[in-house]
C-alpha cells in the first residue's frame, strides 16, 4: 500500500471514522462525500462501535502473494450495534470453528507488511470477542 | 496529586510452552523450567507488533480514565526494544490511532527492558510540572530470543499503558528514584537480527546489583521498609529473578506474587514491570502501597512507589483484567508455527 493511501486513510482504517449524514442520519463507512439515501453532502464524523456480530465469512485458502503467509484465513462481514456492516479478515481463531453469529470484537492490527523495507498499514481486524 | 489516571494492558493469546521449544534443540525441559521458573511464554502472530499491543493497552487505559478527551494528552512516550521500524517513531501511530493527534509530544524509548518505566518516569515529571494534562507512558516488546538461545525461553509479547494525570488519579505516585550504571550486559549491534548477553554476567552485576540499588535508595527516599507496602513489583526476565531479588530485598511471596508474571507469560522485555503493575493495581486496594522496580539492561533500573485511592473499586473493571488476558483463551502453537510467526524461517523472495 502506497504511503499516501495508508496516510489519507487513516482516520477510517485506524480510529474507525465514519461519515452521519447530517440530514437523514444514513452513516457513511468509509466516509463519502454524498449520501447515498439523500443526496446531502454535510457529514458528522463519528467513531463506530468497535464490537458486532458476524454476519457471513469466507475462507481464503489460496491467498494474494502479500497474505499467503497467513492462509488460511477468514474475511467476515459483521454487523455494528449501529447497524453498520463492516468486512474485515477475522483473525486468532481457527477458521473451521468460525460461527455465523458469533460475537466479534475490533482490534488493531497490522494488515500489510511489505517484505522487510515497505512502510507498514495498519488498520482494524476482527477477533472473536470471548470476554 | 498526580499519579496514574487509566491503566491498561495487552497480551497476544498465542502461547508456546517450553517443551516445545526444548525438544527442537535437544534441550532438557525439565532444567530449563526450572532453572528459569517459566513454563510457557506468550507469542505475536504476524499481525501483532509493539504498535498494535500499545494500541490495544491505551484502549483499555482510556477506558479506565473515564474516557478522557484523548486530545488532552500532551505527550506519548513508547518504550520498546521492537519498535517496528529503525527509522520512524511507533508513537506516531499510536497517538493517531487513538485521536490524540496532533498537539502532542512524541518520542520512542529505548533501554532494553527499561524503557517503559522510563516513559512513565517521563510522563509523571512532565504532570507534575504543568507541561502537559495528560501523558500516555507505554511499554510494550515484541522481543526475539536468537534459536537455540536460553532467551529464546522467555523472550515474549506484550505491552502496558498508563495515562498519568493530576485529576481523578487511581494510584498517586509518592517517590521516584533511579539507578545505573554501564554494565554490559545484554546488546544488539545495528542490523543485527538478535541481542547477545553476557551468559551469568546478566545476573549478579547487572540485574541484582541494579534493581537492589534502586529499591534501597527509593526505600530510604521514603523512609520506609518492605513491610510498609502491600506489594512490590520487579521486572521479571524470567520466573526466578524476580522472586528472588524481592526475597534478598525483605518482602514475601504474598507481596509479590499478584505482579508474578513471567512464570506463564515469559518476559515482555519493556512491558514486563510495567505488566506486573496494572496486574497489581487490578486487585489493590484504597491505601495499599506499591513498589515498582524496572531494570533494563546495559544497566539500570527505575523505582516508583505508588499508593492507590479510593477510585481504583470503581475503575478496575472498565476494562479487562491483566490476569484473565494471562489465563484465558489461550491458544498453544508448535515450533513450527511460532518460527514462521516469528519469521525465523528464510523463504524465497
Ligand atoms: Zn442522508
Amino acid at each position: 500500500m502506497f504511503p499516501s493511501r495508508i496516510w489519507r486513510e487513516k482516520g477510517q482504517r485506524y480510529r474507525l471514522e465514519a461519515g452521519k449524514c447530517r440530514t437523514c442520519g444514513y452513516i457513511a463507512f468509509p466516509p463519502r462525500l454524498v449520501c447515498p439515501e439523500c443526496g446531502a453532502v454535510e457529514f458528522e464524523t463519528i467513531k463506530l462501535p468497535d464490537i458486532g456480530k458476524l454476519l457471513t465469512y469466507t475462507v481464503i485458502r489460496v491467498a494474494p502473494s502479500q497474505f499467503t503467509d497467513e492462509a488460511p484465513y477468514a474475511i467476515g462481514i459483521a454487523e455494528l450495534p449501529n447497524g453498520v456492516k463492516l468486512t474485515a479478515q477475522l483473525v486468532d481463531c481457527d477458521v473451521e470453528k468460525i460461527k455465523v453469529g458469533m460475537d466479534v470484537r475490533i482490534e488493531f492490527r497490522r494488515i500489510q507488511t511489505h517484505d522487510t523495507h515497505g512502510v507498514i498499514s495498519y488498520g482494524y481486524k476482527f477477533v472473536p470477542k470471548w470476554y | 496529586m498526580v499519579g496514574i489516571v487509566g491503566y491498561g494492558a495487552h497480551i497476544p493469546r498465542h502461547r508456546i510452552k517450553v517443551e516445545e521449544i526444548a525438544k527442537v534443540w535437544g534441550a532438557d525441559a525439565p532444567s530449563y523450567k526450572k532453572g528459569l521458573l517459566l513454563t510457557q511464554k506468550s507469542v505475536p502472530p504476524p499481525d501483532t507488533d509493539t504498535i498494535t499491543l500499545s494500541v490495544e493497552a491505551t484502549k483499555n487505559a482510556l477506558k479506565r480514565a473515564g474516557n478522557i478527551n484523548p486530545a488532552d494528552i500532551g505527550a506519548i512516550y513508547i518504550g520498546s526494544e521492537s519498535h517496528p521500524y529503525a527509522v520512524k517513531p511507533s508513537g506516531t501511530i499510536v497517538a493517531d490511532a487513538i485521536g490524540a493527534c496532533p498537539r502532542i509530544h512524541c518520542a520512542d524509548f529505548e533501554f532494553a527492558c527499561k524503557a517503559g518505566s522510563e516513559a512513565m518516569y517521563v510522563c509523571l515529571g512532565l504532570v507534575k510540572s504543568g507541561y502537559v494534562k495528560y501523558g500516555l507512558a507505554i511499554g510494550g516488546d515484541t522481543s526475539q530470543g536468537a534459536p537455540g538461545d536460553a532467551l529464546e525461553y522467555s523472550a515474549a509479547a506484550g505491552a502496558a499503558a498508563f495515562i498519568m494525570g493530576s485529576d481523578n488519579v487511581i494510584a498517586e505516585i509518592l517517590y521516584t528514584d533511579a539507578y545505573m550504571t554501564d554494565t554490559p550486559d545484554f546488546w544488539r549491534r545495528e542490523h543485527e537480527y538478535y541481542p547477545q548477553h553476557g551468559g551469568r554476567f546478566t545476573g549478579e552485576p547487572a540485574y541484582f546489583t541494579h534493581t537492589m540499588g534502586a529499591a534501597k535508595a527509593i526505600m530510604e527516599k521514603a523512609n520506609m521498609k518492605p513491610k510498609d507496602f502491600t506489594y512490590a513489583v520487579f521486572h521479571q526476565p524470567n520466573g526466578k529473578f524476580p522472586m528472588r531479588v524481592g526475597k534478598m530485598l525483605g518482602f514475601t511471596k504474598e507481596q509479590i506474587e499478584p505482579g508474578w508474571l513471567s512464570p506463564v507469560l515469559g518476559n515482555t522485555y519493556s512491558g514486563a514491570s510495567p505488566m506486573g503493575l496494572t496486574s497489581t493495581l487490578d486487585i489493590a486496594k484504597p491505601g495499599d502501597k506499591i513498589l515498582m522496580v524496572s531494570y533494563g539492561s546495559g544497566a539500570g533500573s527505575d523505582a516508583f512507589i505508588w499508593q492507590v485511592t479510593d477510585r481504583i473499586n470503581d475503575v478496575r473493571d472498565k476494562a479487562v483484567r491483566t490476569r484473565k488476558l494471562l489465563d484465558e483463551n489461550l491458544t498453544f502453537v508448535d515450533y513450527g508455527t511460532y518460527a514462521k510467526f516469528r519469521h525465523k524461517i528464510r523463504k524465497n523472495k
